[in-house]
């Protein structure tokens, strides 16, 4: 039996950035940035990857104050938490965290590795936290690769009506780059999860 | 087998789409949400402890002074993070932001006509110790003007950001004043449903005050617990 109320959310804000990314933003002289975009580091394994994309009103005007917080396993699908039983790889600690008010077009970008399937039943996944100003309280979603066989057995694809599914997987740029576009509205709205 | 987190408490959070807090509307996604069970990606999530931690991050009237003391009341505001059970969460990471004395954001973006603090930052973070207890230094923030209507003002607050032990127990939220007469006004705090609003407002804490020095102020936090579904296979 639970006994208190979960604190109820709040927004974010436009004013997030100096306080939960500001190396980002520019403000490091008096605070440190725990995550940004670069969570591929030094000798980390896998596959170099770019993920980036907008996120959009329901205007489907570009969003300049969102943030997106993402967060994956490593290439062999291992998640760096004790909840993970395989054991962690301590190079890749698995979460980034990027603002879209600092890119001209305002895009959020993460520079980081392809991760590993972190079970049988789940094809290779970033997990994500889309917030705001005006949500108040923040959303998630996943993003998923394209030519992914794993996708057609994922136990969470599955879940998703097919015409819906399309919005969770990102498409292939150029090189290694993802392009994953977040729709907060519309016909094109991305499919969001009671998580 | 380890136990799923209990759902969102969904009665108790404000809508995603709260008409009167005129951003929300075209921000807010609109179709139904799909409900996901708990797998590793749920169980897991990023682990940010006291390595995390450095300095003066935790006093807010130290950590961004140029040359001399910022301006305004000094203020500690201090508390406990549960889960539900009432359980403290130790070696939790919590972030905060907030105004200057003057309601003024060190945010390039924030244009209120107030005095920026040069010795004021207004963004700090701590870890919660083995009872879940956290303590902030910082003074307390003033109220400014916001465009969602005509003489539209934010309450006094102080933004919160927490991980706790999973991705799913995230939670952004923002702290109160007890006693604010803006608080009757503000569609952000009144988008929050009435039985659940009062938890967002601090409490003055005589204990927590220090003599001479700071008043105290104590906001617990509850996160989502667990145990009252299994998890996924």
């Amino acid at each position: 039996m639970t006994k208190l109320r979960q604190t109820p959310s709040q927004t974010v804000g436009p004013y997030f950035a100096y306080g939960l990314s500001p190396e980002q933003y520019g403000y490091q002289q008096s605070l440190s940035s725990i995550a940004g975009s670069q969570m591929a580091e030094g000798d980390v394994e896998g596959e170099r990857i770019r993920v980036e994309g907008r996120v959009f009103d329901g205007n489907g005007t570009p969003i300049s104050d969102a943030l997106i917080e993402v967060w994956q396993a490593d290439s062999l699908g291992r998640y760096a938490h004790p909840a993970d039983p395989r054991g962690s790889n301590n190079t890749f600690k698995g979460f980034g965290r990027c603002g879209t008010g600092t890119d001209a077009r305002h895009r959020f970008w993460f520079d980081t590795i392809k991760p590993g399937k972190a079970g049988e039943d789940q094809a290779p996944h970033l997990n994500v936290i889309v917030t705001m100003r005006g949500m108040l309280l923040h959303a998630f979603t996943r993003i998923y690769f394209p030519d992914e066989p794993a996708n057609a057995t994922d136990s969470v694809l599955r879940l998703v009506p097919a015409e819906r599914r399309g919005t969770l997987i990102a498409t292939k740029q150029g090189g290694n780059v993802y392009r994953f576009d977040i729709h907060m509205q519309g016909e094109q709205e991305t499919v969001f999860f009671d998580a | 087998m380890t136990d799923a987190f209990n759902p969102r408490d969904w009665a108790g959070q404000p809508a995603y789409i709260a008409p009167e807090y005129k951003s929300t509307p075209l921000r807010g996604p609109t179709k139904p949400l799909i409900p996901l069970p708990h797998s590793l990606s749920e169980m897991t999530g990023p682990v940010y402890g006291q390595d995390s931690v450095t300095g003066n991050d935790a006093d807010l009237t130290l950590n961004g002074r140029r040359n001399g003391e910022p301006l305004g009341e000094r203020i500690i505001v201090a508390g406990r993070v549960l889960d539900e059970d009432g359980r403290p969460l130790p070696n939790t990471l919590l972030e905060i932001w907030q105004a200057n004395a003057a309601g003024r954001y060190i945010h390039q973006t924030d244009q209120h006509d107030a005095p920026i603090d040069p010795n004021f930052f207004g963004g700090g973070r701590c870890v919660t110790d083995a009872k879940g207890a956290y303590r902030f230094m910082t003074v307390k923030p003033g109220a400014y003007p916001w465009p969602n209507h005509h003489n539209a003002w934010r309450p006094n607050h102080i933004h919160f950001s927490l991980f706790g032990p999973s991705f799913v127990t995230r939670l952004v939220t923002q702290m109160y004043f007890p006693g604010d007469p803006l608080l009757d006004l503000d569609p952000i705090f009144l988008a929050t449903p009435a039985p659940t609003r009062n938890l967002l407002i601090a409490n003055f804490s005589l204990d927590v005050t220090e003599p001479n020095y700071a008043l105290g102020y104590v906001f617990d936090i509850v996160l989502r617990g667990r145990g009252a579904t299994p998890m996924e296979a």
